[in-house]
């Protein structure tokens, strides 16, 4: 090696690979004021389309008058059922198997759905067509409670035939949508009998939304000269959304292109297709000229995607000693007028047999019936994969509920119940083969972090001074240690309509030395331009600086199911690592060529190919890279470019464990957040920094969702929550600091042993601070009490058990 | 539909002159008319701030106020905060300490930081926390975007103090 030769460690640095907490690419354009959102494109002649939405939320269509918004000045078109029955486009499938009205056809199911759209030349002029349009409903009764619904005669879904299968099976009642089973039932029920101690409790998962502060749109352009349809839009997975375009459009899909542009935060709520990009490509084809939809907040927060809405009636058991026997969970799934969930196709209740958490619980069952209510549309994964939240808040309850009977330090049941490093990997009574996971070590790590045993000392004096009247407030220790499924997933058994749950990188390495890769994901500000560079850097030895990532057009892009529910790691990020191994083994022939040796004669080393035994003899991979668009290598085609499809052969599992600190004014109900420890174990860690915000972030939704934040209604069915006046968002003077900390615990099976950590905080934040709140008052008797936790209702739980005197 | 009026605003140092309806919000003059997009909407009920601006000397979210009431006013938005080649120092310590991720809030941020530097140069966490408590992010939890606006402080009195 000659002496200009930068040392390994150095020239590793240089490429800002694995492990690297490399500045984000993105932030130039953002912090300008630059990003290039959906609502900031406009196109020539650009038309403008607003809904009219229902004022009930169940109701007939009487009749639609729309002659006076067509006759406003301004109005194109004004788009109702009867527009696009001839089109066969009045109804569209859900990605759960059903099917939702586009535009209300004879009836409403919900408050806010879409009845007509208006088309104008911009704006306000839409706005006030959609005033215009004259609808006469009548009122029909009212169910949004899933279990009145059960048993109601008021049907809410009359194009449905009550006797027929539904998607997922036989339908018990007409508003029933599906009962979904894992587990052994019989045998659960067995263990429960002759256990010593059984627990039992409902837990609610309340009704929430992911509301990113960008609302959904998109803008649809027919190009009515070469017949092809551009549709921009906040797609979190664009690819699916051209198919499922051309399939309910009848286009062809190579005449579709679908490009998401920048996404101003998705968290699920950007995953389904929704009426608004439906009627904008309907209105485009109808007047040949480019259309634009918006939602704002108010239709955002009432009509595109909730999240949550589950009962769990949960049953556990134990031997006196506290070693979990048997785990029992019965849920009532709130889906609302139509059943528009977002989940692969076999897992009707998504992942929610993933609820046997971090425990080895040896017998298990569970059942999910999924119910139409006269609720809008939803159940998507709000920062989570597919109903882990849920699972993993049902667990983490259920464990808290369980000590209590036991009378039991939580921490310590917890830890005699963990699955062992040595059971990896664990087949979970419900069917999961958990890939790896070392809990002790994260456990003890986190325990001993917040000085865990003083803690509890100090919440025993607390209790004694607030008897003795020393004081008004109380201390909660909120524990959780929660187990995730994510990256789905394999295509045996994900799916979603049909399109296997792989997802592809393509990867382009230019004559200089410099390269682009394109995926299949898109990036909602998870920093994908940046770390998948780091990934590709370490993979082929050339610099992420010098490597363009491209998601998002399906024109370039290979297909792919798109960014939700942690995949892109787990799932592109592997096929960036595999597209980056076929170009290195094609760099390494052409080395050896180069260097006049034998192939198996050269070996890797951080960005260049090296002799064995003579480092001094080397290639880089910039000459290499040249040599491959400039050299006639014998038997090698030039260029150097790989594309990969990569099926993951599992999902990724990772953990955490978190401790929240948290103060409670008895007399006002206000909360204060002392101290919020995060352990996440991700497997292998790519741009630490982005980690940390993803955290960050996780756990500040996770605060919403646990101590304000619902999608509340009356029983008229009217929404309650509909603006950020009442829906809960923190701001900076509510959240705290957090402190982040981790373990590493690589997956066995994936490339790089990446495992995925964006949702992690929702799915571990979540039942860390409601269990927070519930430990505060377990001195005085409190086993379980519903979220959100706002002030009021930790006011009420005071107040129930009799602490305002 | 009303009578439109003649407006003038001066915006990044650029007069500007239009007619618009009264009803028209300020923050869609910004965006369709004069192409100014870093302001965003993401509410339009005056919570979420991602589409303050700078509107003669004060904060604004520019979506609570109608273009016709700014007649004549003097407006700073994010593409008047820094060049491509001389940045902001905001703009600077967002990108240093990670105070972004899907970028939609961030220009309201840096907009309102700049306003809350000017009248607190010095401050606390906890100033800097209540100060900004009129703009929401739903991607970071706020403690990068705190981080990065101390940061900025810190550079920006440091700047003053050299320049003494
Ligand atoms: S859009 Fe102006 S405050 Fe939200
Ligand atoms: S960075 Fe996405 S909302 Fe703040």
């Amino acid at each position: 090696m000659n002496d200009m030769t930068p040392d390994r460690n150095e020239r590793k640095a240089n490429l800002k690979g694995l492990g690297s907490s490399r500045k984000r690419v993105e932030d130039l354009r953002f912090t300008q004021g630059k990003g290039n959102y959906v609502d900031d494109i406009k196109l020539e002649g650009m038309l403008h389309g607003d809904f009219v939405r229902s004022p009930y939320a169940h109701a007939r269509i009487k009749s639609i008058n729309t002659d006076a918004a067509m006759a406003l000045d301004g109005v194109l078109a004004v788009l109702t059922a009867k527009d696009l029955e001839p089109l066969g486009l009045h109804w569209m499938p859900t990605l759960a198997g059903d099917k939702q009205m586009v535009l209300a056809d004879g009836k409403v199911l919900f408050q806010g759905q879409e009845v007509a759209y208006v088309v104008a030349k911009d704006r306000y002029i839409a706005a006030d067509g959609a005033e215009l349009v004259e609808v006469e409903y009548e009122e029909l009764p009212v169910l949004v409670d899933p279990f009145e619904a059960l048993k109601s005669d008021v049907v809410l879904r009359e194009d449905l035939d009550p006797k027929a299968d539904g998607a997922h099976g036989p339908r018990k009642h007409p508003n029933h949508i599906f009962t979904w089973e894992v587990g052994e039932k019989e045998a659960t029920e067995e263990v429960l009998d002759a256990s010593d101690v059984v627990a039992e409790e409902m837990v609610y998962y309340h009704r929430t939304h992911p509301c990113p502060l960008e609302t959904c749109g998109c803008v649809a352009s027919m190009d009515k000269v070469n017949g092809k349809l551009t549709l921009y839009g906040t797609f979190q997975a664009p690819h699916a959304i051209r198919t499922v375009v051309s399939l309910i459009s009848g286009l062809e899909e190579h005449n579709i292109r679908v490009i998401s542009p920048d996404i101003g935060g998705g968290f699920g709520n950007k995953v389904g297709a929704y009426p608004g990009y439906v009627c904008s490509v309907v209105a485009s084809i109808v007047t040949g000229l480019p259309v634009k939809w918006v939602e704002d907040r108010m239709e955002n927060l009432m009509t595109t995607a909730f999240a949550r809405d589950y009962w769990m009636k949960g049953k556990i058991s134990a031997t006196k000693e506290g070693k979990i026997t048997g785990l029992w969970c019965h849920t009532t799934a709130d889906h609302g007028g139509f059943d528009a969930c977002a989940d692969p196709t076999k897992f009707p209740a998504g992942f929610m047999n993933i609820c046997t958490g971090s425990y080895d619980i040896p017998t298990a069952y569970l059942a999910v019936d999924g119910v139409y209510t006269n609720k809008a549309p939803g159940g998507v994964a709000y920062r989570c994969s597919f109903r882990v939240t849920e699972a993993a808040y049902f667990i983490e309850r259920m464990i808290e509920v369980l000590a209590i009977e036991l009378n039991m330090d939580a921490a310590e049941l917890r830890r005699i119940n963990f699955i062992k490093q040595d059971q990896f990997p664990y087949t979970s009574a419900l069917g999961w083969e958990y890939d790896s996971g070392d809990y002790h070590t994260a456990w003890d790590k986190a325990l001993k972090a917040v000085g865990y045993d003083d803690l509890r000392k100090e919440q025993a004096q607390r209790v004694e001074d607030f008897k003795a009247g020393k004081t008004r407030k109380l201390l909660g220790i909120g524990l959780t240690h929660f187990t995730e499924i994510v990256g789905a997933g394999p295509v045996k058994n994900c799916d979603i309509l049909g399109l296997g749950m792989f997802d592809s990188c393509e990867i382009r390495i230019h004559p200089t030395g410099s390269a682009i890769a394109r995926l299949g994901t898109i990036s909602q500000g998870q920093g994908h331009a940046t770390t998948f560079a780091q990934i590709l850097a370490s993979e082929i030895g050339l610099p992420a600086d010098s490597i363009t990532i491209e998601e998002g057009d399906t024109d370039t892009a290979p297909y792919g199911l798109g960014t939700y529910g942690s995949r892109s790691t787990p799932v592109a990020g592997a096929a960036t690592a595999m597209a980056g191994r076929k170009i290195r083994a094609k760099a390494q022939m052409i080395a050896a060529y180069m260097l006049e040796v034998h192939d198996d004669d050269v070996e890797f080393d951080v960005d260049r190919f090296v002799v064995k035994g003579a480092p001094e003899r080397f290639k880089t991979m910039k000459e290499i890279a040249f040599a491959a668009y400039n050299q006639a290598v014998p038997g090698i085609e030039p260029g150097l470019e790989a594309v990969s499809y990569y099926d993951p052969p599992n999902m990724t599992y990772p953990f955490g464990a978190y401790i929240c600190v948290m103060e409670i004014d008895v007399d006002t109900g206000e909360h204060e957040i002392r101290q919020f420890y995060a352990l996440d174990d991700c497997g292998t860690r790519i741009n630490p920094m982005i980690i940390e915000g993803q955290v960050h972030g996780g756990l500040t939704e996770a605060l919403s969702i646990a101590m304000g934040q619902e999608i509340a209604y009356d029983n008229m069915g009217n929404v309650k929550t509909g603006t950020l006046m009442d829906f809960f968002l923190p701001t900076a003077w509510e959240t705290p600091n957090y402190t982040t900390d981790h373990t590493t615990t690589p997956s066995p099976h994936h490339p790089i042993g990446a495992k995925g950590v964006g949702e992690s905080p929702n799915v571990g934040g979540v039942p860390a601070f409601s269990n927070a709140v519930h430990d505060a008052f377990k001195a005085f008797g409190l086993r379980q009490v519903h979220m959100p936790h706002d002030h009021w209702r930790i006011w009420k739980t005071a107040n129930d058990l009799g602490l305002h005197g | 539909m009303s009578k439109k009026m003649q407006i003038k605003l001066k915006v990044n140092g650029e007069d500007h002159e239009f007619a618009a309806e009264p009803r028209e919000l300020l923050v869609h003059a910004l965006r369709e008319r004069l192409n100014l997009t870093g302001s965003h909407v993401g509410c339009e009920t005056g919570h979420c701030g991602v589409c303050t601006v700078t509107l003669n000397g004060k904060s604004v979210k520019s979506c609570t106020m109608f273009v016709a009431q700014a007649d004549g006013a003097e407006l700073t938005t994010i593409e008047g905060m820094g060049t491509p080649d001389n940045l902001h120092v905001l703009q600077e310590a967002f990108r240093e300490h990670h105070g972004l991720q899907c970028g939609y809030c961030t220009p309201g941020m840096i907009m309102r930081a700049a306003k809350l530097l000017e009248e607190i140069p010095n401050p606390t966490e906890e100033e800097v926390r209540f100060g900004m408590a009129g703009n929401l992010c739903r991607c970071t939890g706020y403690q990068n975007i705190v981080k990065s606006i101390m940061a900025a402080a810190s550079e920006l009195n440091s700047a003053k103090e050299a320049a003494q």
